[in-house]
């Protein structure tokens, strides 16, 4: 599918972590990210066994380590908020370098790190070889609520299209001398936006029309149920299980 | 269905806007199976209006609308299905009518509606697709494609509901010479009755051999499209104009 333009998260390939049904590997990611979470903080060993879990993920999928960093920089907010407590905490102090730091600070600091970025690949590995209508799928297979998948959808549908109409604008101001240059400017964006929010109101009412002109009863026709196997998901379980055994090991090995 | 029951007849149609607004006067139109009328007119003569009442999305008015002998009545949801499947509206923008992920599964979006699965659904839309020549873009988003495709498989989307007249609300606007000419020739090889709602009375000549003329909510005229074309007169009563060079009594000798 999307041959050519697919999104930029998406990486092409057929590999068994591609081949997974959606929902398996969505639930997968979740089991995942919870046994991390639920691991306590101080077990440093068993976030770096995560961190091998996911590597070995990554190589099946044939997702290079490049490909996956450069995408982790959603992540920048949460680090330079982490990157913070270990000097705003309070508690008491151990000496780094000379600087006198919050030791409860740096364990908060590290946890967050750890545990977010862990998560974060997660789901990058996850968004690289899922594309985004089949995660969709998975969703509504795992019997989301149509309404929230069917948002989804066409959010997916119409997102180029709107772009295209705020492209179409931004020119269409440019083109009759309009610069951003001071706050005043703000009132013709903000009109903008509320003209961009009344042609997709209006849209939204046209599809709409085309959708009931072929015979649309507020229900999505569910075309073929693309059950998985339980071969596949005992495939997708190998993760979490794993993570999980990790996870239990590091309560019991914890003081 | 009775055999030889018109595909489309229109008796008396009147209908108002909730704000008060006099769209319709009184319409009446038959149109015989595998016939290909143009529905010529204005902005504002109430075109679209019309085509809206065919499959019951407007209603409320005076008169009666029948589609193969099946009357329109919006308060039976059961008949109005089958009404929704026997009367094909293919849009004016294709990024209304095509709002599912897929080009394949928008094409399922109707005949799924209808309550087809399985193999069955595979052929409706394999089949409407071919009849559009798009079949090799199944598996990729509409936004992806070209206009003149998505024009195309907006069509196909309606014609795989089977249905029992193709109405198109200005199929040529904005397509480029060639993918005109494409769509044209696509359109006279359907074996099916055709409506088409049009400015482009070359478009309207070269497809349709009836015309009807919608002016001030009635039907103005109603006669074969060259003769219309041909009474100068008539037409600029009705704010309707050749494009510059066409001759109809030139088009009358190469048709």
């Amino acid at each position: 599918m999307g041959a050519g333009h697919a999104h930029s998260l998406y990486l092409a390939g057929g590999t068994l972590v591609h081949r997974l049904p959606p929902q398996c590997k969505l639930v997968a990611v979740v089991a995942f990210v919870l046994a991390v979470v639920a691991t306590p903080r101080e077990e440093m060993w068993a976030f770096g066994l995560y961190a091998v879990l996911l590597a070995a993920v990554a190589g099946v999928a044939r997702v290079p380590p490049g490909f996956v960093l450069r995408r982790m920089v959603v992540e920048v907010p949460f680090v330079a908020f982490a990157l913070l407590l270990p000097f705003v905490a309070r508690g008491p102090r151990v000496e780094v370098l000379g600087v006198a730091l919050s030791e409860s600070g740096a364990w908060s600091a590290w946890n967050i790190l750890a545990k977010a970025s862990l998560g974060a690949v997660a789901m990058i590995i996850l968004a690289a070889t899922t594309e985004p209508r089949a995660l969709l799928l998975g969703l509504e297979r795992l019997r989301m609520p149509a309404l929230l998948t069917q948002i989804a959808t066409f959010m997916l549908r119409y997102l180029d299209v709107i772009m295209g109409e705020m492209r179409r604008m931004r020119v269409a101001r440019a083109s009759r001398g309009f610069e951003a240059r001071d706050v005043r400017d703000l009132a013709v964006l903000g009109r903008s936006i509320g003209a961009l929010f009344l042609r997709s109101y209006e849209r939204g009412e046209r599809v709409y029309l085309a959708m009931v002109s072929r015979g649309y009863d507020g229900r999505m026709p569910v075309i073929g149920d693309g059950a998985a196997t339980a071969r596949q998901w005992t495939a997708a379980a190998l993760l979490p299980a794993a993570a999980a055994v990790i996870a239990a090991a590091s309560w019991i090995l914890a003081p | 269905m009775t055999a030889d029951a018109a595909s489309l007849e229109i008796k008396g149609l009147a209908y108002a806007y909730p704000d008060g607004t006099q769209a319709l006067y009184g319409v009446d139109v038959t149109i015989g199976r595998g016939e290909r009328v143009a529905l010529l007119g204005p902005n504002g003569a109430g075109k679209t209006t019309l085509v809206l009442h065919l499959n019951g999305i407007l209603h409320g008015g005076l008169g009666s609308v029948r589609v193969g002998g099946l009357e329109v009545d919006p308060k039976d949801k059961k008949s109005l299905r089958e009404i929704r499947r026997r009367v094909g509206i293919v849009f004016q923008d294709p990024d209304d009518q095509l709002f599912m992920p897929t080009v394949r599964e928008d094409v399922a979006f109707g005949p799924a509606n209808l309550g087809l699965r399985g193999p069955e659904l595979e052929r409706r839309v394999s089949d409407a697709l071919g009849r559009v020549g798009m079949r090799d873009v199944a598996d990729r988003p509409p936004q992806h494609l070209s206009f003149g495709q998505r024009r195309r498989v907006a069509v196909a989307t309606v014609l795989a509901m089977e249905p029992e007249i193709l109405v198109l609300d200005e199929p040529s606007s904005n397509l480029d010479p060639a993918s005109r000419r494409e769509l044209a020739e696509i359109l006279l090889g359907l074996d099916v009755t055709l409506l088409m709602v049009t400015h482009d009375l070359p478009y309207a000549a070269e497809l349709c051999p009836r015309s009807l003329i919608l002016s001030g909510g009635v039907i103005a005229a109603d006669a074969p499209t060259l003769d219309l074309l041909s009474d100068g007169d008539l037409l600029s009563a009705h704010r309707l104009e050749l494009p510059f060079g066409f001759d109809p009594a030139v088009a009358r000798r190469t048709a």
